[in-house]
């Protein structure tokens, strides 16, 4: 009864299956029901582009050929269902030898990297001060400075990350402006290594924490309030618990439940936003590679990299689904 | 057994004769108010008792008439807007407002232990269920080994007989008499002075509720401890408690002991609660409209249950009627009776 | 809480004579905010010249009205010809602000609209239908909703060209899921309540249920969700914008960003260039954030009560 069942596990896991499937089977049907077909949309936009290319039918068919794009649909889906779960999305159009896979596993762990982050920062920070919000014994003056600190919030990260692009790295010289560690620095495990990589990484984990923690406080401060009026919390101060013990295994401990549940329902926003923080900064992670591969037209990667950060955000919320029974004792049997 | 039978004796005794026994919890016109924008909600308007060690004292009247209000405003669990405007609240001669809310913190549970309305909600649903026992223990005991807890813990499951089985299981694995029980065992974890029940058995079926008040009786005898019962069933009141207080609109009307209370009700209001217990033998038509008639911001001046009272005078509408033993250890805030010259009680309407 | 206060009276300051609670200081704050953003953009089209938003119909890099810039060339003044100055494609910055502000709220608006539309239905059908239907209805709104969606949209739209309500309607795909759940929890739990079932066995019909019956209740939490759809749908928008996508030949807020990023605005100090497209978004995503903290209030109240 305990813990999590099979029952629980199995249903998790198909939706799991199911959101990644759902995404990639979207990204795989929008883009076929437009008049034409990608490849020669993609010739067409380089055309408009380059002015001229040179035997484009030739190309055309080229690629028609090396996509399969001429045969019967079942087999180009199924042949495309199976690349996914191969990771194998061929290669990069702009930068030829390279595949796909490299540029997206060279760079998921920067965008992983800032993305966990980021999301402990604002999750402890935001649920920290929503809790002393609420609580009736935290002092007048930080209940008034709380709202003050939140005038960000709703802010697109985006936003942020520009102003304070532009105030602290170009304004002021404080911190860097692009890439994720500096120029010369040999990649490995060495503290200057460390450093650079840290000093780079404050502004974009800051433009998302200083944007983002204060729905968490409203929320927190929500959940607070309506835990507050159980009646198991009138009885925990009946028992002349400490205040504090009361308010951390009590109150807490039951308001932070719907803000967990909260966050995974908010995952996906979240990786959309990190995306564009990245490239405001030009980080080498995968909003950075999204947008090359953009500007360069390579399909692709554009797929590839979108692919695997929807089957990363994917993975998380499963993740979550499981240490959730852990938290909520009363969930796994909401699975039976 | 043995023990329990003598404490049983006791605590009887005791109950007998308690105008000698020693009283524990003085309350002293107790006000309390709820703020809204149109007004202050008079909750508890002044009311007085005295609760005797030992005795189990039964708070009855209508929904709204403010008696969970008292009993929270007892142990200053009164939620905002609501607040405690006057009045004194002795525990064992010590006045406990105006205490720091440290100090008041160390009184909780072990002097005044709560056992819950409607156990359904009352236990942390994200708590083991002996951890929201052993907490209690151990915040006003400190610190002690975890066998010596546990041991505890089961004995106390099996006074209010609880399997021990449940001992690890969360709330939502029980049943809600279970749950009722865990409550009780929770309220006499530390041996209080005082447990206040609140409607600690409207929320269960009935059978589930026989069984629930005949394990707070039984804890009840066995600790000897003094106890406050609130609810509405008249005929639940009359096997549970020693004295009933019955309460309308706020105020106390009557205080009697159950006997005199069942045997001859005085009050008009008590006279309706008394008569409106359904009985096999005769079908009564009810002598009373539901629901109190007047706006509880702003109270008419005299009696206050003159609105649907079958016997309103005209002194009703101008005169508060005080609290008077009319007879021994039977008080009545009415003007109907008049105690004249040698003592006797003449009921003014009658004589009339 | 269950202290004694010596003065009451502070504690209930939020009551009021005016007890209404449509009239909460956020809400009225946040709708102000929007309507002082449309009502600058309709002014804005009589008086000011909008194919100044076009490129090249103005001089390049001119600073806002009152502010020198100084590069190596030389330094220009801001001149009243170009209050919020120009950009590095010679566009005046005012009229860009005035034909990008209204399309941004656009956008959010038909995109929420739409998904609320498909949310609601969907909504109430797995509300009162049940079974199979529910079950369908739950998972893939369970699903859509953790789908990183500004991710599925650049790969569509890195393929197909849109204009605006293409992208808005394209949004609208992933912004049915919230409504969906809302409508179809209230609804199980209204079901479940007396009103709705004396309805029902006083002979009312479903569709009367449904919007004579429940529609009132509904209100304030769909008008939160709607809300709270427009700030994900601009803000879906925004970012493809950014990222250089979108409708590639009207300028908006988005891509005025884009340039202003692409072509170096930001290292070069012309910081009015992105500065003013991110303060009016700025101002609709507080005036939207102030919109729903309203709405919030309205429908919990406990909320309203400050917790002393």
């Amino acid at each position: 009864m305990k813990g999590i069942t099979l029952v629980y596990f199995l249903r998790r896991f198909g939706i799991f299956l199911l959101t990644v499937w759902i995404a990639a089977t979207l990204i795989y049907i929008i883009p076929r029901m437009a008049p034409g077909d990608p490849i020669s949309a993609m010739v067409a936009r380089m055309t408009q582009q380059a002015g001229y290319i040179e035997n484009s039918d030739v190309i055309i068919a080229g690629w028609r050929k090396r996509f399969g794009l001429d045969d019967p649909w079942y087999l180009q889906y199924g042949r495309y269902l199976k690349n996914l779960v191969t990771f194998d999305f061929g290669y990069s159009l702009a930068s030829f030898p390279t595949t796909v896979k490299e540029i997206v596993f060279r760079a998921l762990p920067w965008t992983l990297g800032l993305l966990s982050v980021s999301t402990a920062l604002f999750f402890f920070i935001g649920n920290f001060l929503g809790a002393m919000l609420a609580w009736n014994k935290t002092p007048r003056i930080i209940k008034g400075l709380i709202p003050v600190s939140m005038i960000f919030t709703s802010v697109p990260s985006l936003l942020a990350a520009l102003m304070l692009l532009y105030f602290f790295a170009f304004q002021l010289g404080w911190f860097p402006s692009l890439s994720a560690y500096g120029r010369g620095i040999v990649p490995g495990w060495t503290w200057t290594f460390i450093g650079s990589v840290m000093w780079h990484a404050i502004l974009p984990i800051m433009s998302i924490v200083v944007v983002t923690f204060g729905f968490w406080t409203l929320g927190m401060r929500g959940m607070m309030i309506t835990v507050e009026g159980e009646d198991y919390v009138t009885l925990a101060k009946a028992k002349g618990l400490k205040p504090f013990y009361s308010l951390y295994r009590y109150t807490i401990r039951n308001a932070i439940l719907p803000q967990i549940t909260a966050l995974a329902l908010t995952l996906g926003t979240l990786v959309g936003g990190q995306v564009l923080v990245e490239y405001i900064f030009s980080y080498q992670g995968m909003g950075n590679a999204i947008f090359t591969a953009i500007r360069n037209q390579d399909y692709p990667v554009i797929q590839g990299t979108s692919y695997i950060l929807i089957l990363t955000t994917a993975l998380a919320v499963f993740i979550m689904d499981m240490i959730y029974p852990l938290i909520d004792p009363r969930i796994s049997h909401e699975g039976n | 057994m043995s023990e329990a039978q003598t404490s049983h004796s006791n605590t009887t005794a005791k109950a007998k004769n308690w105008a000698d026994a020693k009283p524990v919890l003085k309350v002293d016109d107790l006000r309390i108010h709820y703020e809204t924008p149109k007004g202050a909600v008079i909750a508890v308007a002044g009311i007085s008792f005295t609760l005797y060690e030992g005795e189990t004292l039964g708070l009855v009247g209508e929904s709204g008439c403010g008696k969970s209000t008292t009993a929270y405003g007892i142990l200053q669990l009164i939620q905002p807007p609501g607040h405690i405007v006057g009045g004194e609240i002795g525990l064992e001669g010590k006045n406990l407002i105006g205490l720091s809310e440290r100090d008041f913190r160390r009184l909780r549970w072990t002097k005044l232990a709560l056992i819950p309305q409607g156990a359904m909600n009352s236990l942390n649903p994200t708590m083991k269920v002996h951890e929201q026992i052993a907490d209690v223990i151990v915040t006003h005991e400190g610190r002690q080994s975890k066998e010596k807890i546990k041991q505890r813990i089961l004995d106390l499951f099996k006074t209010v007989g609880l399997p021990a089985r449940i001992y690890d299981m969360f709330p939502h694995e029980l049943s809600g008499g279970m749950k009722q029980r865990v409550c009780i065992a929770m309220g006499i974890c530390l041996n209080p002075t005082v447990v206040i029940a609140d409607e600690s058995t409207s929320a269960l079926d009935v059978v589930v509720q026989r069984v629930v008040a005949q394990t707070l009786l039984k804890v009840k005898e066995l600790l000897g401890v003094s106890m406050i019962m609130i609810g509405h069933d008249m005929g639940l009141m009359a096997q549970m408690v020693d004295r009933i207080a019955v309460m309308y609109a706020g105020k106390i009307v009557e205080i009697a002991s159950v006997h005199s209370l069942f045997k001859e009700p005085m009050h008009p209001y008590s006279q309706v609660l008394i008569d409106s217990i359904p009985s096999l033998k005769e079908k009564k038509p009810l002598k009373i409209t539901e629901g109190i008639t007047h706006d509880p911001r702003n109270p008419p001046p005299g009696c206050i249950f003159q609105l649907r009272c079958p016997h309103v005078m005209d002194v009703c509408r101008s005169k508060e009627p005080v609290m008077r033993e009319l007879k021994p250890r039977q008080e009545v805030a009415c003007h109907l009776y008049e105690v004249d010259a040698k003592g006797e009680v003449k009921n003014v309407a009658a004589s009339a | 809480m269950a202290t004694i206060s010596a003065n009451p009276k502070r504690k209930i300051s939020r009551f009021n004579r005016f007890d209404n609670p449509w009239l909460n200081p956020f809400l009225i704050t946040g709708v102000f905010l929007i309507v002082i953003i449309l009502l600058g953009a309709f002014i804005g089209q009589f008086t000011w010249d909008s194919d100044l938003a076009l490129v090249g119909n103005s001089p390049l890099k001119q600073p806002p009205v009152g502010v020198s810039h100084t590069t190596l060339r030389g330094t220009s003044v801001g001149t009243w010809e170009h209050p919020l100055g120009t950009d590095g494609d010679g566009r005046d910055m005012l009229a860009v602000m005035i034909v990008g502000a209204p399309r941004t709220l656009a956008i959010g608006f038909i995109a929420a609209a739409a998904g609320m539309g498909f949310g609601i239905l969907l909504g109430f059908m797995a509300g009162f239908m049940g079974g199979r239907v529910d079950d369908v209805i739950r998972i893939a709104s369970d699903t859509t909703i953790t789908i990183p969606s500004i991710l599925v949209l650049i790969v569509i739209q890195s393929v197909i060209p849109v204009n605006l309500v293409g992208m808005a309607l394209l949004i609208s795909a992933f912004a049915w899921p919230g409504p969906t759940r809302l409508i179809r929890g209230q609804v199980l739990s209204m079901k479940e309540s007396g009103y709705v079932k004396m309805a029902r066995i006083s002979g009312a019909s479903t569709f009367d249920i449904m919007f004579k019956e429940m529609m009132p209740n509904l209100i304030p939490y769909l008008a939160a969700s709607f809300i709270g759809n427009m700030q994900g749908s601009i803000l879906a928008a925004i970012g493809l914008e950014v990222l250089g996508l979108g409708p590639q030949r009207v300028p908006t807020l988005g891509k005025s960003i884009y340039w202003s990023v692409q072509l170096s605005g930001l290292s070069q100090g012309l910081w009015w260039w992105w500065g003013f497209p991110a303060l009016i978004l700025v101002v609709i995503f507080v005036g939207l954030l102030l919109i729903n903290l309203g709405l919030d209030e309205i429908s919990n109240p406990r909320l309203r009560q400050k917790v002393e």
